[in-house]
């Protein structure tokens, strides 16, 4: 028999994972009396596990879905429910950089501009990536190619999934806080309609130097906060080791920002994660987002452009003395 | 009511630790003992080798804008707790401490002034409110402030100094970089200058947002300006950093302020620029 290993198991997983094993080998004995109502037990009892388990995930396991190396990223999506998709590369000062792609596809009948940060999947291809942490040259590709939609007044979908922007010399050379700071500017007055998805992870300035919009979606597992659960529990406790309570204190899962109407809804993910599914996501994507830009598509861009800075106009919790 | 107007004895605190408490100190540059009295002249730079201290927002007040025409707006502006955010204390905790220290509600002061005479809406970041951080009173007050000086049609000057967004209030205190962000494009839209003054030090989330959208940006020397801290940059390329780095001479070198500006001529200098714009 052939053992199915998959390559990456969250702690969490591996009871189910157990018992999906369990219903292999059975298969592959074959002899068992009564072996197709052992299985259904089997099986029922695995549904009943994973909707305990994923009913109630803490929000530092709702991290490690998140990263989850099979999880689908940027491009994923793009490839699977866009259509034409011509990448465009380089913000013609320096060079590309492929922590961010950019191009013009066709969703759902209409020509639109997708921008997203991009991870690898293997050592090679993340070090090509850098690990989905864009240098200066990211943001600016984004922002030329944010002027590129408005000019021709198509719609734009950003995609974020970012551990944060690089923090190198080079990077601090070229002008990374500048770099966020236009594309914030720009993406605030922006003549054409914008979608925001959060896919994946949102730390901080990073992830924001691509996500002002007039929707902000979030993935169920997805995370979105100032600073990682690892950084925080290092700067708090002066050790890494309370990511777990940083995460907690964070409140940095789509469920708690829907609380705080930072984000304005979030997209179900198939039980277990995006990971354990992505036909089923790209399919809950596709959906999402039609809706989303269809119903963007009906407000006059005069309005769509002062309801969307009037939103962040918006956000804060403080008080009067 | 402006703080302004409180007696000298309340607001002393908002001193920053490099600030000498006795008659003189010595400079942390070059070791040269200087006077208090002869600091305070020098516009709290060394006068040997010009070292730049960190001052407070009542120095920079005095410093840049015309005597007694400060009006402070909206101090009554803090912090909520959203979160219940609890580290080693709660952040409650933390704001009542700050509070009482610096003597300001928040870790921005904002108002109207005059500049030579050139009427500004002006904001002061206050480095020893925990760290000068940006959060939703923060993001708040900068809105306001900026709303005022589009009603009024008075150019927007601010003095930066942060370490960046406030951790304590995570994703809403990144909300604040957008929200500054996007009222400065109405700003934009209606020809009004906005200039910043990058002092040190400048990083985070406060430089990834307000602080590099200036249509002029001075940096005071010396100034650490940057994204990224020293510190995380060093733990990350795993070496460490030349003196200058993000330092203000190495940002004009890299081309990302207009001009370095010794604090003696800050006012001068914004005065013939505020004069450029009005013309
Ligand atoms: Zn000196």
């Amino acid at each position: 028999m052939e053992k199915t290993q998959p390559k990456y198991l969250l702690e969490f997983e591996k009871p189910i994972y157990e018992l999906e094993q369990k219903i292999e080998e059975m298969k592959s004995i074959g002899e068992v009396i009564n072996i197709d109502e052992e299985i259904e037990r089997l099986q029922n009892k695995i549904f009943e596990l994973k909707q305990q388990i994923y009913s109630q995930l803490t929000r530092w396991q709702r991290v490690q879905i998140a990263r989850h190396p099979e999880r689908p990223y940027t491009l994923d999506y793009i490839n699977n429910i866009f259509t034409d998709f011509v990448e465009l590369h380089g913000d013609r000062l320096v060079r590309d950089d492929p922590a961010i792609v950019g191009g013009i596809a066709k969703f759902n009948g209409h020509s639109v501009l997708v921008v997203g940060h991009q991870k690898g999947r293997d050592t090679k291809s993340n070090l090509f990536r850098n690990f989905g942490m864009p240098n200066p040259e990211g943001y600016r590709k984004a922002h030329r190619l944010f002027l590129l939609a408005e000019k021709f007044s198509k719609p734009v979908i950003t995609f974020l999934d970012t551990p944060g922007a690089y923090p190198g010399m080079e990077a601090e050379e070229r002008g990374q806080a500048e770099a966020i700071a236009r594309n914030l500017f720009l993406m605030a007055k922006l003549r054409v309609p914008i979608i925001v998805v959060i896919i994946g992870e949102g730390a901080s300035g990073g992830a924001i130097g691509i996500g002002v919009g007039d929707r902000i979606l979030m993935l169920e597992n997805a995370w979105y906060s100032v600073i990682s659960p690892e950084s925080c529990s290092s700067i708090l406790w002066r050790s890494w080791d309370f990511k777990e309570q940083a995460a907690e204190a964070l409140k940095l899962t789509a469920k708690d920002l829907l609380e705080l109407k930072i984000i304005d809804r979030v997209v179900p993910e198939p039980l277990g994660g995006a990971h354990k599914d992505p036909k089923q996501m790209f399919t809950i994507m596709k959906e999402v987002l039609s809706e989303e830009l269809e119903n963007l598509l009906k407000i006059k861009i005069d309005d769509l452009v002062r309801m969307r800075k009037e939103k962040f106009y918006n956000q804060g919790v403080w008080k009067e003395l | 009511m402006g703080w302004f107007l409180r007696s000298k004895e309340n607001i002393e605190e908002d001193k920053p630790k490099e600030m000498p408490d006795g008659l003189w100190t010595k400079c942390p540059s070059c070791g040269e003992i200087i006077f208090k009295k002869q600091l305070e002249e020098n516009y709290f730079t060394c006068p040997k080798c010009g070292h730049h201290y960190r001052i407070g927002v009542l120095e920079y007040i005095n410093i840049i804008l015309d005597d007694a025409t400060f009006e402070e707006f909206n101090s009554n502006i803090t912090s909520g707790d959203p979160l219940n955010f609890f580290d080693s204390k709660p952040y409650l905790e933390r704001i009542e401490q700050s509070r009482n220290s610096t003597g300001f509600n928040e870790a921005l002061i904002t108002g109207l002034g005059k500049v030579e005479g050139i009427e500004v809406a002006a904001g002061f970041m206050c480095f020893a409110f925990i760290g000068g951080s940006m959060g939703s009173a923060v993001g708040e007050k900068f809105y306001r402030l900026a709303k005022l000086s589009l009603n009024k049609k008075l150019p927007l000057v601010v003095v930066c100094a942060s370490g960046g967004a406030r951790m304590q209030e995570a994703a809403l205190s990144l909300m604040q970089m957008a929200k500054t962000s996007a009222i400065l494009t109405e700003l934009a839209e209606a020809s009004i200058p906005y200039i910043t003054i990058l002092t040190d030090p400048t990083t985070g989330g406060v430089t990834a947002s307000f602080g590099m959208l200036g249509d002029i940006t001075i940096a005071e020397p010396g100034a650490l300006i940057g994204f990224a801290g020293p510190r995380v940059i060093e733990q990350t390329i795993k070496k460490k950093l030349p003196p200058n780095f993000q330092r203000a001479e190495f940002l004009l070198e890299k081309g990302f302020v207009d001009i370095v500006v010794p604090r003696k001529e800050l006012k001068q200098t914004l005065s013939i620029l505020l004069k450029w714009f009005q013309n």
